[in-house]
């Protein structure tokens, strides 16, 4: 059985304009050790899952309307608030996108440290402290101890992410949700970042939930991929099965839209970009939702009528589309097989 | 800090030497603030023409009139009566009123100052006890009931000037159910006196730091650090009593400076309706009558008192946000 386990998930808004749909029916599960990314463009509901399995979706307006979110044999939706926060924090930890924002300018990160050592395990003053210096020295901080009694604004952003990773750590969590993680960051920060993450989910013996945009960070972090569009994975696969056998439209066009270095010979031509933008999910379209976009779906075609399900294509290797390209005519399968 | 001296670079800037420098520096700099002070209240009170020993109808005999002003430097220059004025400021001589003639200024700041201080305080007070948890539940419960009846009742206040409060609290409060209440109509003697006068002239800066603490309490519970604080697993209490509340008292902390100064000219309105012997009547008629050294020293030790607020105002400042810390070192 998976540490996390999230069955058929629909978290939505209900809002004056009408039902927002942003996470429709989500199922993935993650194991202790491994990296699931989580992947697609801003609005498609990646951050909505993360924060309801966190139990912090604002409500209202959101909701979670149905499914299942069992970590650890409990599911979280039937959990009460005052439990959640038991399992906030000491079991699912997460670190977030803009780590200039994220901690409290007006108390020193030895505190933020520290609040939260001593609400979850319990120690005393000393105790946090000393558990706080060891946690700024594993996140790789130089003079750990006496920038405990900093204000986070004396540090850069890298170093502001670090301390954020620092508090998601302190406590031992089984499940680290890290909900772009390098976003904001200097591309030169990033792989740092990364890096460290990874060591850390090794030592800690975590599993880990990376939610990006970004395909490098994909390629470079993770060990399953889910694909997101519109409130729904479209494909459900291992790293290099998603970047050298892409099955879905969508995660083609996402490879074709990522830039590589011309003196690979890989392409010469510009970057394609996709036509169209995302659907309203106020009022899907009752059909495949990438169909009005997807360059596969011709007029009649069965996936404009009705929605795909989401198939195993091939072992482990989970697709949600009528024209996968495994099942394609050869001359119309060029594009993202790299 | 428990390894000894700190490095400037890590130093936590509330460590008391660098509080202590900061403090030092404010008072030092409060000096000129204070000269320039009493040398506009005294351009101004000169530029409104008048004489303090004209406005008689009895005319006065030239002679006497010379004497009177040689006796109030008057006839010098006016940088010379300048500094004889800064220098009885410092040594806290305010010199003799012009026109109460057996009565020192100080003698006037002396028996009427603590009554209006005392009735400043008394609104104070109630603004900050009532105003600020008033703000703060009307946040928590936004868009409830609770939260429209605070916010209608906050944006009334606020609308209706003092003095019509005041006379309708004396109407209703101290008239009509006067028996029952036990409230006087006017003067400042013993607690029932004290409170309708302090209710009205508090009421403004409490419904003003009702609204001011209800929106920033609602922009800092958007804050990233505020989910930050809940991804930690923090018990709700903490996340409002430490995240939330520190970081949406800093303004209220900010305007409590400039809301002195309405307390302060408030306070001369309501003490002419309560009747109260505070020091806003000698104030008022000090101007009117050119009687010099009363306004000089009135509106000196107001301005000092301003200039106090508003230096613990910038002190609170730095013990809340440590980011303004950094800018003034």
């Amino acid at each position: 059985m998976a540490l996390l386990e999230v069955r058929d998930l629909q978290t939505h808004f209900f809002t004056r304009e009408g039902v927002v749909r942003a996470v429709d029916g989500v199922s993935f599960s993650v194991e202790t050790g491994k990296t699931l990314g989580i992947v697609g463009e801003s609005g498609c509901g990646k951050s909505v899952t993360a924060l309801s399995i966190m139990g912090l979706i604002p409500q209202p307006p959101a909701r979670i309307v149905n499914g299942t979110i069992v970590f650890d044999g409990r599911d979280l939706t039937k959990l009460s608030n005052r439990q959640l926060e038991d399992v906030r924090g000491r079991q699912i930890a997460m670190i977030f996108q803009d780590p200039m924002t994220s901690l409290n300018p007006t108390l020193t990160i030895g505190t933020q440290l520290t609040e939260t050592i001593r609400r979850h395990l319990g120690l005393a003053r000393d105790e946090a402290r000393r558990r706080a210096v060891e946690l700024l020295e594993e996140v790789h901080i130089p003079n750990a101890r006496q920038r405990l009694d900093d204000y986070p604004h004396r540090f850069s952003g890298g170093m502001r992410q670090r301390v954020m990773i620092a508090i998601a750590l302190s406590c031992n969590p089984r499940l680290l949700i890290a909900d772009e993680p390098t976003t904001a960051l200097d591309v030169t920060v990033q792989a740092g970042i990364l890096d460290l993450l990874d060591e850390l989910r090794a030592e800690h013996e975590m599993a880990m939930i990376l939610i990006t945009h970004d395909m490098g960070v994909i390629a470079e972090a993770t060990d399953d991929v889910a694909v997101m569009y519109a409130g729904q994975i479209v494909e459900h696969a291992p790293v290099e099965e998603v970047f050298y056998r892409p099955e879905h439209p969508y995660t083609e066009a996402l490879l074709g839209a990522l830039p590589q270095l011309e003196d690979e010979g890989v392409r010469e031509r510009r970057l394609t970009a996709i036509p169209g933008r995302p659907p309203d999910l106020i009022d899907p379209p009752q059909a495949c939702r990438f169909a009005p976009r997807c360059p596969h779906a011709g007029l009649g075609d069965t996936c404009t009528t009705e929605p795909p399900e989401l198939r195993e294509i091939r072992p482990g290797h989970w697709v949600r589309s009528a024209h996968p390209a495994s099942e394609r005519s050869p001359q119309t399968q060029e594009v993202g097989a790299t | 800090m428990p390894d000894g001296i700190p490095s400037p670079i890590f130093c936590p800037p509330l460590h008391p030497a660098y509080m202590a420098a900061f403090v030092v520096r404010r008072v030092f700099w409060t000096i000129p603030v204070i000269l320039l002070v009493i040398l506009l209240t005294f351009g101004m009170m000169r530029a409104i023409k008048g004489n303090p020993f004209r406005n008689t109808e009895r005319n006065i005999p030239a002679s006497i009139q010379k004497n009177l002003e040689r006796k109030f430097h008057l006839d010098k220059p006016w940088y010379v009566q300048y500094a004889l004025y800064v220098k009885g400021v410092f040594t806290y001589d305010l010199g003799p009123s012009m026109l109460q003639r057996n009565q020192t200024v100080n003698d006037i700041i002396n028996e009427h100052f603590p009554v209006s201080v005392q009735l400043g305080v008394f609104a104070m007070i109630f603004a900050v006890v009532i105003g600020v948890p008033l703000g703060i539940l009307a946040a928590l419960r936004q868009n409830s009931l609770f939260d429209y009846l605070a916010m209608a009742f906050s944006n009334i206040g606020f609308a209706i000037p003092s003095f019509l409060t005041s006379t309708l609290f004396l109407y209703f409060f101290a008239l009509k159910l006067g028996k029952y209440t036990g409230f006087p109509t006017f003067g400042w003697s013993g607690w029932r006196s004290w409170i309708l006068p302090s209710i009205a002239l508090g009421l403004g800066p409490m419904t003003y730091f009702a609204r001011l603490v209800r929106g920033t309490m609602l922009e800092t519970l958007q804050q990233d650090y505020i989910r930050t604080a809940k991804a930690k697993g923090l018990r709700w209490r903490r996340v409002v009593g430490v995240h939330v509340l520190r970081n949406s008292l800093i303004p209220a902390v900010t305007a409590a400076g400039p809301l002195l100064g309405y307390i302060i000219t408030g306070s001369f309105i309501i003490e002419t309706i309560f009747a109260i012997p505070g020091i806003g009547k000698y104030y008022v008629t000090s101007v009117s009558s050119r009687d010099y050294s009363v306004t000089m020293g009135i509106t000196v030790l107001l301005s000092i008192l301003i200039i106090i607020a508003n230096l613990v105002v910038d002190i609170l400042y730095g013990v809340l946000d440590p980011r303004t810390r950094d800018q003034r070192a």
